[in-house]
C-alpha cells in the first residue's frame, strides 16, 4: 500500500493521510493511496494541509498499516529512547 | 527574462542585449555582457571601461557564486550598472544590493511591499563592502578614527 | 563574556522581526516550503523525524546563568521540557512549532541569545576550548578572536549561499580541545617572535563523508588582517567550490582537488588585493571586544586544598575537575552522560540548576563543551564538595569525563530525518554495561563517538572507538572503527570489518577494550596501544 506522511505546516506534528482531506496523528487511520498518491499530495501541499510530505511503501498488519522501512517506523512511533513522549506505542519498530 | 523591476541607478536602465561572456571576450565591443554561475568575472577586467552593464545570472537562488562576481566588479571599480537576473526573491534582496547590484530583472516580480519591507528589517550592518555602507565596527570607533 | 550594545541588539532584534515576517509569508501560503526552507535553516529550524527542530547558538559555547535559564524556560514554554547540547556547543530542541518560534525567538533575543546560521550553507556558529581564559595552558582567551569573526561573518552578504557549510574553531593552546583541525577552518591563536599575537590558518579539514585533517595554509595572520585574510579563504571557496554533488562541496574537497599549495597561492592573490579594501576592523575593535573576557575577580591567595573524605566525591573531584590557571581554583566538567542515559540531554530542572550553580560558584558563566558537557570554568576548590552534592541530587554527578561512559553521540534515527540507524540506544547500552566507575577508570582515557549516518555528528572519525550506523537493507546495522583523535594527536579512525547489529557492537566494544587491557604498556591510553599494535590484534578478537 502506499502510505502518505508529511508534518503538519503549523506544528510539526507528523500527520498520516486518512482519506479525503483528512490527516491524522495516528498511523492506524492512514488510508492507501494506492495511484493517487502524488496527485493527493500535490492538492493537500497546496491546500497547506501537509508540510514536507511524501509517500511511504507499506502493508497491512496486525497492528494496522504499516510502513516497511524502519525510518517511518520511528517517525510513526516517536523517539524510542523517550516512550513517555511517543505518539502511536503499539508499534513495533525492529519488524519480527 | 524578467523586465528590470527595481533599479537604483540614475541613468536609464542599459538596454542592450548582453553578450555570452564566450562572445563578449572574442573580440567584440559590446557594451553588455552576461554572466553565468561558472563564470570568472575577472575575465571583465581588461574591458571594464567598455562597459555598461553586467548581468549576472542566478538560474538557481541557492547557488552564490554571484554574490563572489559581483563583488569582484565592484572591488576592481566596476562602476556601470550591475544586474541581478534570473531566480531572484525578495529574502535575498538586501544581500544582492549589499554585494554590489543596482538593479533587479527576476524572473518572478517581487511584491512591492516584501521589498520594502525587507530593506527596513536590519539599522546596521556587521561586514565592510564595496556598498560604502559603515559597518558597525566602524561606527563604534568613529571617534577615534 | 562579551555584551552586546545596541548595535549587536539591533541586530538580533532585527533578525527576529525578519523572521517573524518569514513565518506570517509561509502561514499564509505566499512563501513556498522550497523558498522558505532555506530561510528557517538560516535560522536554525529544521523538519526533522518527529516535528520542527530549533538549534540555537551559543557563539564559542559561553553563556551566563541568565541566558542558561532562559534555554530552561524554552524548554519548558516551546518544548517537551528538555533540550540536547550538541557537539558544535549549540543547543537544540526537539518539539518546535513553526507558529510559535518567532516568540521564542524574541525571548531569546531578550538575553542576548539567537539562532542566526546555525544551519544552512553559510557560515556557522564558531566554536572554541571550552576551557578559555581558565587553561593553564593557554596563551591567550581565544573567544574575542572568535567574537570577531562571528559579527563578520553574520549576515555576510557575499557567503550566505556557500557550496556547502562552513565551520571554523578558534584555539590557543597547544592542546586542542575543540577538534580544531577537522574543522572548515582551524585557527590556532600563536606568537610570533616579537610576541605578538595573531593566527594560525588550517584550512580543509573536516568529517562527514570523507574525513581529512586540516592543512596549516598561513603560520601567521595579524589581527589586523584577520578579516580580510578570512575573506579571501571563504572567497575562493565560494567562486570555485563543487556545487555538482554536495557530498564534494566542503571546502576540504577544494583544497584537496586542488593541492594545498594551489589552494593556498589562490588564496594569497586574492588576499593581496582584499586587504587594501578597508575590510578589517581597526586593533581597536579586538581591544574592545577583548576587555569584556577580562578575567573576573579571582580571590588571592585560596588553598588548593580539598576535604576528599567522601569516597564518591573523591572520584568526582579526580575525574571531573581541570587544573585552573589561579590557585584555589578548578575548572569543573558537570557531565551529561549519566549511566543509561540520553547524551547530551538535559531537562529544565537540570538546565535551571546549572544555571543556579553557575551564578552562585562559577562567576555566572557556563561553558558548552564539544562534548556534549557543561562547564563551570572558575570555582573555588573549597565550593566544589557543595557543588557535587547539588549535581549528584539531581543526577548530574556522573564520574567519568574522558571516560568510555563520556561518550559523543549524536541524536540518530531517534530524532534525526538524515540518520540510518539509531545512535542513543547503542550508548545506552554500551553506558550500562560499563556503568561501574571503577571498571571505567580502569580502562582510563577512551574517547567513543557514535554517528548514526555517514555525516559524522557523533564524530566516530575522531574517536578512539568509532561508531558508525548504516542502513543494511532496512536493518540497522553497526561499523566499528579504532584510532581517531580530535585532540592534538588529531587522526582518523579506520573501520575493522563488518558491522555488527545492536548488541553485536556493545559486544565488539567490549572485546576491543580487553584487547587494550591485555597488551597495554604503563601509561598508554586505548588510543596509543592501537597505535602501537596497530588493527590485527583487535580484527583477530572480533571475527578470529
Amino acid at each position: 500500500m502506499k502510505i502518505l506522511t508529511g508534518n503538519d505546516l503549523k506544528t510539526g506534528d507528523v500527520i498520516w493521510w486518512a482519506g479525503d482531506d483528512q490527516w491524522s496523528r495516528h498511523l492506524a487511520d492512514a488510508q492507501d493511496a494506492g495511484g493517487e498518491a502524488e496527485a493527493i499530495l500535490a492538492r493537500e501541499e497546496a491546500a497547506l494541509r501537509v508540510n514536507a510530505s511524501y509517500v511511504v511503501d507499506g502493508e497491512q498488519t496486525d497492528h494496522g498499516p504499516m510502513p516497511l522501512h524502519i525510518k517511518d517506523r520511528v517517525r510513526a512511533f516517536g523517539p524510542t529512547v523517550r516512550p513517555d513522549l511517543a505518539v502511536n506505542t503499539s508499534i513495533p519498530i525492529v519488524k519480527v | 527574462m524578467g523586465d528590470v523591476q527595481i533599479c537604483y541607478r540614475d541613468d536609464a536602465p542599459v538596454t542592450d542585449t548582453a553578450l555570452t561572456l564566450a562572445d563578449f571576450t572574442s573580440g567584440s565591443n559590446a557594451a553588455a555582457v552576461r554572466l553565468e554561475p561558472g563564470e570568472d568575472a575577472r575575465a571583465l577586467l581588461p574591458h571594464l571601461g567598455q562597459i555598461k552593464l553586467v548581468e549576472v545570472n542566478f538560474p538557481n537562488f541557492g547557488d552564490g557564486r554571484g554574490y563572489s562576481a559581483a563583488q569582484v566588479l565592484r572591488e576592481q571599480g566596476y562602476a556601470g550598472e550591475l544586474r541581478a537576473v534570473g531566480d531572484v526573491l525578495v529574502d535575498q534582496f538586501v544581500f544582492l544590493r549589499r554585494a554590489g547590484f543596482d538593479s533587479f530583472a527576476p524572473d518572478k516580480p517581487l511584491d512591492d511591499t516584501d521589498v520594502a519591507a525587507a530593506r527596513g528589517f536590519f539599522p546596521h550592518v556587521y561586514q565592510a563592502t564595496t556598498d560604502g555602507v559603515a559597518a558597525i565596527w566602524a561606527l563604534r570607533h568613529k571617534a577615534a578614527q | 563574556m562579551y555584551q552586546y550594545d545596541t548595535y549587536d541588539q539591533a541586530m538580533v532584534d532585527a533578525r527576529v522581526a525578519e523572521f517573524r515576517d518569514q513565518v506570517r509569508r509561509r502561514l499564509e501560503g505566499t512563501l513556498p516550503e522550497e523558498e522558505f526552507r532555506h530561510l528557517r535553516l538560516k535560522n536554525g529550524l529544521y523538519l526533522q523525524l518527529h516535528a520542527y527542530m530549533l538549534r540555537v547558538a551559543i557563539p564559542y559555547g559561553t553563556l551566563s546563568g541568565k541566558q542558561m535559564h532562559m534555554l530552561a524556560h524554552i524548554a519548558r514554554r516551546y518544548d517537551k521540557g528538555y533540550g540536547h547540547f550538541t557537539t558544535r556547543q549549540n543547543i537544540q530542541y526537539n518539539w518546535m512549532k513553526l507558529e510559535e518560534t518567532p516568540d521564542l525567538l524574541a525571548d531569546l533575543a531578550s538575553v542576548e541569545m539567537h539562532a542566526i546560521q546555525t544551519s544552512g550553507n553559510c557560515i556557522r556558529n564558531i566554536s572554541s576550548d571550552h576551557f578559555a581564559g581558565a587553561a593553564a595552558d593557554e596563551i591567550a582567551d581565544p573567544r574575542p578572536w572568535a567574537e570577531l569573526l562571528r559579527q563578520w561573518s553574520s549576515f555576510h552578504p557575499e557567503f550566505q549561499f556557500l557550496p556547502r557549510k562552513f565551520k571554523i574553531a578558534v584555539i590557543a593552546s597547544p592542546t586542542d580541545r575543540a577538534a580544531m583541525r577537522l574543522h572548515d577552518i582551524g585557527i590556532e591563536l600563536v606568537k610570533n617572535a616579537d610576541g605578538v599575537l595573531g593566527a594560525k590558518f588550517f584550512v580543509g579539514g573536516g568529517m562527514g563523508r570523507t574525513p581529512m585533517i586540516a592543512p596549516c595554509i598561513r603560520e601567521f595572520v595579524p589581527a589586523e588582517e584577520l578579516i580580510s585574510y578570512s575573506e579571501a579563504v571563504l572567497r575562493v571557496y565560494n567562486r570555485y567550490g563543487r556545487r555538482d554533488n554536495k557530498y564534494k562541496a566542503r571546502i576540504k574537497i577544494l583544497v584537496h582537488e586542488l593541492g594545498a599549495e594551489e589552494y593556498t597561492r589562490q588564496v594569497e592573490e586574492e588576499f593581496a588585493h582584499m586587504k587594501t579594501l578597508g575590510l578589517d576592523p581597526p586593533v581597536a575593535e579586538l581591544e574592545r571586544i577583548t576587555a569584556y573576557f577580562a578575567d573576573p575577580a579571582f580571590e588571592q591567595g585560596l588553598s588548593d586544598d580539598i576535604d576528599l573524605s567522601d569516597p564518591d566525591f573523591a572520584v568526582w573531584v579526580d575525574q571531573n575537575t581541570h587544573p585552573h590557571k589561579v590557585p584555589g581554583y578548578a575548572a569543573v566538567t558537570i557531565s551529561l552522560k549519566p549511566v543509561g542515559g540520553i547524551p547530551g540531554d538535559a531537562t529544565a530542572d537540570q538546565i535551571d540548576l546549572m544555571a543556579d550553580l553557575a551564578e552562585r560558584y562559577a562567576f555566572d558563566e557556563l561553558r558548552v563543551t564539544h562534548t556534549q558537557n557543561i562547564v563551570l570554568a572558575h570555582v573555588r576548590k573549597g565550593d566544589l564538595y557543595t557543588i557535587w552534592q547539588q549535581l549528584d541530587a539531581a543526577g548530574l554527578a556522573a564520574a567519568n569525563l574522558d571516560l568510555i561512559g563520556d561518550m559523543i553521540a549524536c541524536p540518530g534515527l531517534d530524532y534525526c530525518s538524515l540518520a540510518n540507524a539509531r545512535s542513543i540506544p547503542v550508548a545506552q547500552k554500551i553506558s550500562e554495561r560499563f556503568a561501574d566507575t571503577g571498571r571505567q577508570r580502569e580502562l582510563g582515557e577512551l574517547k567513543l563517538k557514535i554517528s548514526g549516518c555517514i555525516n559524522a555528528c557523533g564524530h566516530h572519525h575522531a574517536g578512539h572507538i568509532g561508531i558508525l550506523g548504516v542502513d543494511r537493507k532496512g536493518v540497522e546495522n553497526y561499523q566499528l572503527l579504532l584510532g581517531g583523535s580530535g585532540a592534538e594527536d588529531v587522526s582518523i579512525a579506520k573501520i575493522v570489518g563488518p558491522g555488527f547489529d545492536e548488541d553485536g557492537i556493545v559486544d565488539a566494544v567490549e572485546t576491543v577494550t580487553n584487547v587494550y587491557l591485555g597488551a597495554r604498556e604503563s601509561g598508554e591510553r586505548f588510543v596509543d596501544t592501537y597505535r602501537r599494535i596497530g588493527m590485527n590484534p583487535f580484527k583477530e578478537a572480533l571475527y578470529g
